[in-house]
């Protein structure tokens, strides 16, 4: 605790200097762009935080995935699971039961494996996959897809069902693999570029 | 038509006098004609590498004088296989997230919004990769364009993002971005609020024109010194958030294992660091003997280049190089060093320092850094490296051909 305090104080401090810049201020350019709604935000707005507070309602197990990829996924990222050959190879490591924890220098971080949050993989299959046509998989496939490459990385169970409320308490196997632990700006090592 | 013919080929008879005066000491390209290297000097070309879900384009750095890329030469990286079809009257750019005010502008109102013109560099972040190195074919150009050539410079004009957020008003939980862009893929990127209010712009022009479609058009992010995909581009929604929102980019894609972090991934880079290159002569051109000038280029994420040093024997020895006005913050800097080519075994090279006093480190310098040893680059493939700016040596042997000499 105290050390996530460390990273997160100098950028709670930083982000209260920055924001009361813009703060409670008046328009001045009153006559230039539209209010939205709160019903044209939720129209559009897709990114979905580590928290998973946007993910839409929804479910799907790794069985109903396992579908969902023969049909949707596999023409690019090939047949079957980690034991035969295509391109899935490279999204499992790995297997049922038993996640792989490092380290991920090549291949290793193509996969779900890598990610430090259950979210990520929704949010980057629900906005740009599959590349033919992105943003055509509804909420359940998503869901059902992660699933399946979730139990094959051996971070879920077979039967253990995705949905809004259960994906972002996934806890990833690699939360723990980066540095600094919480993104913090500006950086704290000198200079930034190391 | 015929007239047209005809004053073409005027034109290409009197231009390639010109590039016979230009180039007929110092400096030839290898194995090729004085035509055919003419007509390489009279249109230089962007190297291309599709493939299914990236296209690259990379700026011939080798062929261009000055620091202003041409738009049609600018690199790219389109994470998607191809350009979206985007109707400029439709197109919207929504502030909304941890904001007061909720806002959709059109492109006209955001050109009737205060403007600024800049000049900047932009990068991707994995430029100069050693996994590029001798890597190149046909397509690419020669070696200083598919080694560095993920790199350009343009004066880009646009509204302050500071302006929108202050029209929607920042709540004071505000302390992040996260941006979209109407691509296929929507691409989506992180940036923390701080740099948001400094000095990022919402660009719609690219050296006196609209952006086209490959940097963006109508709209994208400019974010100066970071990497370049922070600039996202086709920008469609700016949400403020409080937190790093991990989009995949940053939380996954750009980031990179290493040795000194034992086996963990440093993830969320922003600025870069000093860097710099020498342009001509370099790998695939060949040196003739007498006065050669050195040229090159020199940026730093930090702001100005404050100096820029030449050696021509290996880094045994070093002297300062011109630097050429306007030497300006996150922009390309132009420098030249007078030489003399005596026909013997030479390494060029060049190191810049910028405003904040960092020194371009050599591979040795930067490998040490990064917790790994020189050996370690002999591995087949080569460690994933991002953000690398390792001095560049050219190495030029006595029969005048010059080689990359990064990992010899």
């Amino acid at each position: 605790m105290p050390c996530s305090l460390k990273f997160l104080l100098p950028a709670m401090i930083l982000a209260g200097s920055v924001a009361a810049l813009a703060q409670s201020q008046p328009r001045v350019y009153p006559g230039l762009g539209t209010p939205l709604s709160q019903a044209d935000i939720q129209s559009f707005d897709r990114m979905i935080g580590p928290e998973g507070k946007e993910l839409p309602p929804g479910r799907g197990t790794a069985k109903e995935g396992a579908a969902i990829f023969a049909k949707r996924c596999e023409i690019c990222h090939g047949k079957g699971t980690n034991e035969e050959n295509g391109l899935l190879r490279s999204l499992v490591i790995g297997s049922p039961g038993k996640p792989y924890r490092g380290a991920f220098y090549g291949e290793e971080r193509n996969g779900p494996s890598y990610y430090p949050y259950a979210t990520i993989a929704w949010d980057y299959i629900n906005r740009a996959m599959p590349p033919s046509n992105p943003g055509s998989l509804a909420p359940n496939d998503v869901y059902a897809v992660v699933a399946f490459l979730y139990y094959w990385n051996g971070i879920i169970k077979e039967n253990d069902v995705m949905d809004e409320k259960t994906l972002p308490k996934v806890v990833m196997p690699n939360r723990n693999g980066f540095v600094p632990a919480v993104p913090v700006y500006p950086p704290e090592k000198k200079p930034s570029w190391y | 038509m015929n007239s047209n013919r005809s004053s073409r080929r005027r034109f290409l008879k009197q231009t390639a006098a010109l590039a016979g005066v230009a180039t007929g000491a110092g400096l030839a390209v290898r194995g090729q004609s004085a035509q055919a290297q003419h007509l390489h000097g009279e249109l230089p070309r962007r190297g291309a590498r599709y493939t299914i879900d990236h296209m690259t384009h990379y700026t011939p750095l080798q062929d261009y004088a000055g620091i202003i890329t041409p738009a049609s030469l600018h690199f790219m990286q389109q994470h998607s296989s191809e350009f979206p079809e985007i109707d400029v009257r439709q197109h919207r750019l929504t502030i909304h997230g941890l904001v007061d005010r909720p806002l959709s502008f059109t492109v006209e109102e955001l050109k009737q919004l205060p403007s600024v013109s800049r000049i900047h560099f932009l990068e991707c972040h994995g430029n100069s990769s050693p996994a590029i190195h001798g890597a190149g074919d046909p397509n690419l150009g020669l070696p200083v364009q598919f080694i560095h050539g993920m790199t350009s410079c343009s004066e880009w004009t646009g509204v302050p993002l500071s302006v929108l957020l202050k029209e929607a008003g920042l709540q004071k939980e505000a302390s992040w971005l996260v941006s979209e862009g109407g691509d296929a893929g929507k691409f989506s990127h992180t940036l923390p609020l701080a740099k948001a209010m400094e000095d990022v712009i919402v660009a719609y022009g690219q050296n006196g024109e609209p952006l086209r479609v490959e940097q963006g058009y109508p709209v994208r992010l400019v974010v100066p010194g970071w990497e370049a995909p922070f600039s996202v581009k086709y920008l469609t929604h700016v949400k403020v958030v409080d937190q790093p929102y991990m989009a995949w980019n940053e939380s996954m894609n750009h980031s990179v294992t290493r040795p000194d972090l034992r086996d963990k991934a440093r993830w969320y880079h922003f600025q870069f660091g000093p860097k710099s290159v020498v342009t001509r002569p370099s790998a695939g051109l060949e040196m003739l003997r007498g006065y050669a000038q050195i040229t090159g280029l020199a940026w730093s994420g930090a702001g100005v280049i404050n100096k820029v040093e030449v050696s021509t024997d290996g880094g045994g020895s070093w002297k300062e190089a011109k630097r050429h006005a306007p030497v300006l913050p996150r922009a390309h800097t132009r420098f030249t060093f007078d030489w003399a080519w005596d026909g013997q075994e030479a390494v060029i090279q060049s190191r810049c320092t910028d405003e904040a006093g960092e020194v371009q480190p050599s591979l040795a310098e930067l490998s040490k850094d990064w917790g790994m040893h020189l050996e370690d680059w002999k591995k087949t493939p080569r460690p994933r490296a991002i953000h690398f700016n390792a001095i560049q040596p050219w190495k030029i042997a006595r029969d005048g051909s010059i080689s990359d000499a990064m990992f010899a």
